[in-house]
């Protein structure tokens, strides 16, 4: 060996080398649609990102204050459109509370359940995607024909499949129809089964355990700190699910369990979303038991539901209770409230201010997945660039409820 | 650039020395594009639940040839721009359309992106032909799977006909009211007027 | 519970708390501007209070009262299970010298949360490591919850493109398209009368 060589240590003589800055768009496949995220990469390990959303911001909070207070309801379905349901019922929840009023069993009973069957369609969307995102197809289109049946029966009961704008504050739009407990519990059936096909090859399956065990953990401390709530809170080991800790309406009257992971990773966030479908139709099936054939769905005042059609057209109350709610819109007392509920992602709160009018002063939607995204840089920091993919997949951001 | 060829095609159709072969040549080059159309879903907001109902196996829209979704705009020629797009959206839904090669189709699919929906604030462009040229505009809120299985077929008549004017979906008449079609017997269990 | 909250944040910040009230079981104190941090910091270490999570954020716009915007804080204790709203009044008449003490070095969720309290408002947390636009784009002017901004005032990134008779654009006819099922009620109505 020349002198030279002996002399020098192989550590100086490496070339000093930069971070690669990578963009992981917002049109990208697994990004679900609106969120960039700005990694310096060092090799495939990643040094800082910086996670920007607001690619699909609409103005929800601006559009609720030019309606009415019904008006709003079409917004909140699209807010988080894979369970929109809750969104809708969380909405109603807020306004009664402000209101003072509750609503009659029946219409509880119908609320519980459509909420849960849109809790289903959110689930199974979530996992779906993630097992496609790793490349299991199969789950994913299987998961698929078990949202198509939840949708089918949100169609027979609401006239649309995803968007239904069902709520009401007092009530819903229509009563359940004649059908519905049996269709509901033949879609719990089913997707019950579904649930045992996919299990069967997702959880023994030792390329998807690799690639979501261990991976985008987060720790207890850190979760409560930002914010995080629902089924990400729960994989790190915090039994805290709005329906138990605080119960609205009848979820303290039903009996079900509160799946919770141990280590906080992508896979017992899986993991927990799987058993909430199925604790899911535990309640379901409850709820329906439950559900009487007959009675009122709607709060019995006249200040905030609209009477009967009959009665607009032969007597001159009913007109003018009608005029008055939709012209006007219907008037919530002046003050603000905060009432939450367990969405799909979490404690889905509405700090609603009125002043009097029946216009809405201010909507404040509490999104879970807003906070939950906001820990996406500590989870992905200091992790693969192949982990990405699952950890973000496992938090489920839905782009209408982070951007609002 | 993709207008030239379009022209060019046009005077091999109609021109003075049209000739059987190079008819049947354009014609057979069109049923190829439309039966092998790669497509780019550029997805957004709640219509891409309704995508994902579209492409999944009960409307399937891969029995129409449109299977295989190319996440690259370099290989895809048909961009389905699924959602409301926002401003802050936009740029990047003209990068992604300038970076396709020709012959390429945009389908709007769902209200907000063919006019914006009820969606007339600051944060929303009101419809993607502010931005981009389109051809197909699938109304809905989020459109049924069949209204946008038609949008797909109408695309497919016009590039069959080499026919660039736009066109809109427009709805049909329920099956359901009219079991003559012989189509799914679909299950109503709701009386038709609402009793409270 | 929360009741006893309320009274110790009066006990220990006597001077500081402006208003307290009690609506629909939903505690609410408004405590002075300058001590929005030192009330918040004792709410999560108090043991009788520990208020593990900041969980929402925001502020509420009110032009025609001084301080202007009232920053709005909702906290919740995981053990305990109980909450309390903390409000704080900032801003001149037009919205300037909207300053309140960040709360992210206490709660990690502050973080985003103050970010889009800027973006939709125009309230600066002082100390915030990375106070900058979340929802909109950096070339935004403005702050669009205020109630002077108009809702429909748009700021378009990409400059439209200008097309006439965009809007006119007419439904398929019924020689595109699918097959069967094209008719609309009213051609279907015609035709019965056709028949009969």
């Amino acid at each position: 060996m020349e002198p030279i060589d002996q002399e020098l240590d192989p550590a100086e003589i490496e070339l000093p080398t930069e971070p690669m800055l990578l963009n992981v768009g917002p049109a990208h496949p697994a990004m679900h649609g609106t969120v960039r995220i700005v990694m310096e990469l060092s090799g495939e390990s990643i040094e800082r990102c910086d996670v920007q959303v607001g690619y699909l911001h609409r103005g929800f909070e601006k559009m609720c204050e030019r309606g009415t207070w019904t008006q709003v309801f079409p917004y909140v379905d699209r807010c988080n459109y894979v369970s929109p349901m809750l969104n809708n019922v969380g909405f109603a929840l807020a306004c009664e509370k402000l209101l003072g009023i509750e609503v009659p069993e029946r219409c509880q009973w119908y609320r519980m359940a459509l909420g849960e069957l849109a809790r289903m369609s959110d689930h199974l969307t979530c996992t779906g995607a993630m097992a496609m995102e790793l490349g299991a197809f199969t789950p994913f289109l299987w998961m698929i024909k078990g949202r198509e049946m939840i949708w089918d029966l949100m169609e027979e009961e609401t006239g649309a499949r995803l968007t239904h704008s069902f709520g009401r504050v007092g009530g819903m739009a229509h009563p359940p129809t004649d059908g519905f407990k049996a269709h509901a519990e033949a879609v719990s059936a089913h997707i019950l089964e579904i649930l045992a096909e996919v299990e069967q090859l997702l959880l023994g399956n030792r390329i998807f355990l690799d690639r979501l065990e261990n991976v985008g953990v987060i720790s207890v401390e850190d979760a409560i700190s930002l914010g995080w709530t629902g089924p990400c809170l729960r994989a790190c080991g915090i039994a805290y699910d709005v329906r138990k800790s605080h119960p609205y309406m009848k979820y303290g009257e039903v009996e079900f369990d509160v799946p919770v992971g141990q280590t906080g990773d992508s896979f017992d966030r899986f993991i927990v979303r799987v058993e909430e479908l199925k604790q899911s139709v535990r309640i379901i099936r409850q709820c329906l038991a439950r559900l009487s054939d007959s009675g009122p769905v709607n709060v019995n005042d006249p200040r905030v539901i609209l009477p009967p059609k009959e009665e607009v057209y032969s007597s001159i109350e009913g007109t003018i209770q009608h005029f008055k709610i939709v012209m006007e819109g219907l008037k919530l007392p002046a003050g603000e409230v905060y009432a939450f509920t367990e969405g799909g992602n979490g404690e889905l709160g509405f700090y609603i201010v009125s002043d009097g009018s029946g216009t809405p002063y201010r909507v404040r939607i509490r999104p879970p997945c807003f906070y939950v995204t906001g820990g996406l840089e500590r989870v992905i920091t200091g992790a693969m660039m192949a982990d990405v993919v699952p950890a973000f997949g496992s938090l489920n951001m839905i782009g209408g409820e982070c951007d609002r | 650039m993709g207008t030239l060829k379009e022209e060019e095609a046009k005077i091999l159709e109609t021109g003075q020395g049209e000739g059987f072969i190079t008819t049947k040549a354009s014609d057979l080059l069109a049923w190829a594009q439309k039966y092998s159309l790669f497509m780019y879903p550029f997805v957004t907001a709640c219509c891409g639940m309704e995508f994902m109902a579209v492409s999944s196996p009960r409307y399937d829209f891969s029995r129409f040839g449109s299977e295989a979704p190319r996440f690259s705009p370099r290989q895809s020629d048909l961009l389905w721009v699924v959602g409301t797009i926002v401003q802050r959206q936009a740029p990047i839904l003209r990068r992604i359309y300038e970076q396709m090669a020709e012959p390429k189709w945009v389908l709007a699919f769902g209200t907000c992106a063919s006019c914006g929906g009820f969606y007339d604030n600051y944060a929303c462009v009101a419809g993607l032909d502010k931005i981009i040229p389109c051809d197909i505009y699938v109304p809905g809120c989020p459109p049924r799977p069949e209204a946008v299985l038609d949008g797909l077929m109408l695309l497919m008549d016009k590039i069959a006909s080499r026919d660039r004017t736009p066109a809109t979906v427009k709805p049909r008449s329920d099956p359901r009211e009219d079991q003559s079609l012989g189509l799914v017997q679909l299950r109503r269990s709701r009386p038709s007027t609402p009793s409270v | 519970m929360a009741k006893a909250l309320v009274d110790l944040i009066k006990q220990k910040f006597p001077a500081d708390v402006l208003e307290a009230h009690s609506q629909r079981g939903d505690e609410t104190v408004v405590v002075y501007a300058p001590r929005w941090k030192d009330v918040a910091r004792f709410l999560r270490d108090e043991p009788r209070a520990d208020m593990s999570m900041l969980v929402d954020l925001t502020a509420v716009d009110f032009p025609d009262r001084t301080p202007r915007f009232e920053v709005v804080a909702h906290f919740y204790s995981l053990s305990k299970g109980h909450r309390l709203r903390l409000k704080a009044r900032v801003g001149d008449s037009d919205g300037g010298n909207a300053e309140i003490d960040t709360l992210s070095d206490i709660w990690a969720s502050a973080n985003w949360a103050e970010r889009e309290c800027f973006d939709m408002f125009g309230v600066r947390f002082a100390g915030h490591p990375d106070l900058r636009r979340i929802l909109l784009y950096p070339e935004f002017e403005g702050h669009p919850l205020r109630k002077d901004y108009p809702a429909d005032r748009i700021q378009p990134l990409v400059p439209y493109r200008e097309v006439p008779d965009i809007d006119k654009i007419p439904p398929f006819r019924t020689d595109e398209g699918m097959s069967f099922g094209r008719q609309t009620h009213a051609q279907r109505a015609s035709d019965d009368d056709d028949l009969n």
